[in-house]
């Protein structure tokens, strides 16, 4: 599954996809992430019947996400963001 | 009093065709939403009742209003449910709930249910936000997106509309079509500002279904801007309370070129139905391993 977090207004879409079919919830992106943007769950919460862990955008991020990651995330040359570069399958994409 | 415009009627149903007391699987689903609550009871698979009201102060009071009307002269009570699954926002507050399944998982596979394994596209517009679901054959999620910010094509903002205008809420959709020509939409749907635009225009001297008509459209663009970022593929679905406004899902799929697939049953119960559901599937699961 792709999940979509995130949100949508006036200035663009803002959205972190994680590609749940990927993530194993090995949970490296989460210490990487200065804002504590990830969280592991022990099962996937859209997935009721697969009972593997899997990373998630904690709640409290997905209504500022934006301002969460405008810390990685300068004008001009933009360096690799830490949670896509942390993920070792490529499960992580940012929308912006 | 005043009328209330926003109010719309709660509703129950039982099915005619079955006698839940020869049921083996009994279980419950319950949708706490900000706006309403729904819930519902399925026997082995099929839906048995349902009821749907507007949610109170709280959560677990709302959750318990719902299914007593839900299980109104069926001669059932709390206890005969197997298994309860809680979901949308007052989620976790289900008294009676056995776990919490979040709406996106519960709306797939509600609508899965409602609509039939053809449906791939759901678009949930509740009473607060707003998703948009990709599902597969099985009612299983493949994709999904929620607009976690903003109450721009949600059931509240049309309430706050219904009220402003003083136009019942169930006429609102009617009413949006009886314009000759498509007015340009509000400039914004966030709840605030349309208000304030509505406010202006009627004041200009617009004929409230010329307001009401730049409203609906402006909604519909709104969800379908969100929409485009997954993608739509048919057969596609709309659930919730605005799935019952023509106004809106007439222009929805006018922008998309696509036809929803026409409800059978009360759509703001899609959620409810995929809790249950599951809940039935949970069973099944617990008795394999036994
Ligand atoms: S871009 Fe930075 S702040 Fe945003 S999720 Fe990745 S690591 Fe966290
Ligand atoms: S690093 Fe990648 S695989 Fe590991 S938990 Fe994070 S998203 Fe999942």
């Amino acid at each position: 599954m792709i999940a979509n977090y995130g949100y949508k207004d006036g200035s663009g879409d803002y959205f972190i996809a994680i590609d749940t079919d990927r993530c194993d919830g090995c949970g490296a992106c989460v210490p990487m992430c200065p804002s504590s943007v990830f969280m592991v769950m022990d099962e996937d919460p859209n997935d009721p019947m697969r009972e593997e862990p899997v990373a998630v955008v904690a709640d409290d991020q997905r209504k500022k996400i934006k301002y969460a990651c405008a810390q990685c995330k300068p004008g001009g040359d933009r360096p690799p963001l830490p949670c896509v570069a942390a993920c070792p399958v490529d499960a992580i994409t940012h929308s912006w | 009093m005043a009328e209330e415009y926003w109010r719309w009627t709660e509703s129950r149903w039982t099915n005619p065709d079955i006698d839940w007391k020869k049921g083996d699987i009994i279980t419950g689903g319950v949708d706490v939403g900000s706006v309403s609550s729904q819930a519902v009871v399925f026997v082995d698979g099929e839906l048995y009742c349902y009821g749907n009201t507007r949610t109170g102060s709280n959560s677990p009071d709302s959750a318990h209003k719902a299914m007593g009307l839900a299980m109104e002269d069926t001669g059932m009570s709390l206890t005969d449910l197997q298994y309860t699954v809680g979901t949308g926002y007052g989620r976790v507050n289900v008294p009676f709930g056995t776990r919490a399944i979040t709406e996106i998982a519960c709306h797939a596979r509600g609508a899965n249910f409602m609509y039939g394994p053809t449906v791939k596209t759901v678009l949930d517009m509740g009473g607060q936000d707003c998703k948009a679901i990709h599902c597969d054959p099985r009612g299983k999620v493949t994709n999904f997106l929620m607009n976690d910010k903003c109450a721009a094509g949600t059931g509240r903002g049309m309430e706050v509309f219904a009220d402003l205008l003083q136009v019942p809420i169930t006429q609102i959709g009617e009413l949006s079509l009886q314009v000759e020509k498509e007015p340009p939409p509000v400039s914004s749907t966030c709840v605030v500002f349309a208000k304030s635009e509505a406010s202006s225009l009627l004041r200009e001297g617009w004929p409230k279904e010329k307001v009401i008509a730049a409203y609906c459209s402006a909604m519909a663009h709104r969800v379908v801007t969100l929409l485009e970022r997954i993608g739509v593929e048919e057969d596609f679905a709309i659930t919730g309370g605005i799935a019952k406004n023509v106004g809106v899902v007439g222009r929805i799929e006018k922008e998309l070129g696509i036809t929803a697939l026409k409800p059978k049953i009360d759509t703001q119960i899609a959620g409810a139905v995929g809790a249950a559901l599951f809940g039935d599937a949970l069973v099944k699961k617990e008795r394999k391993k036994g």
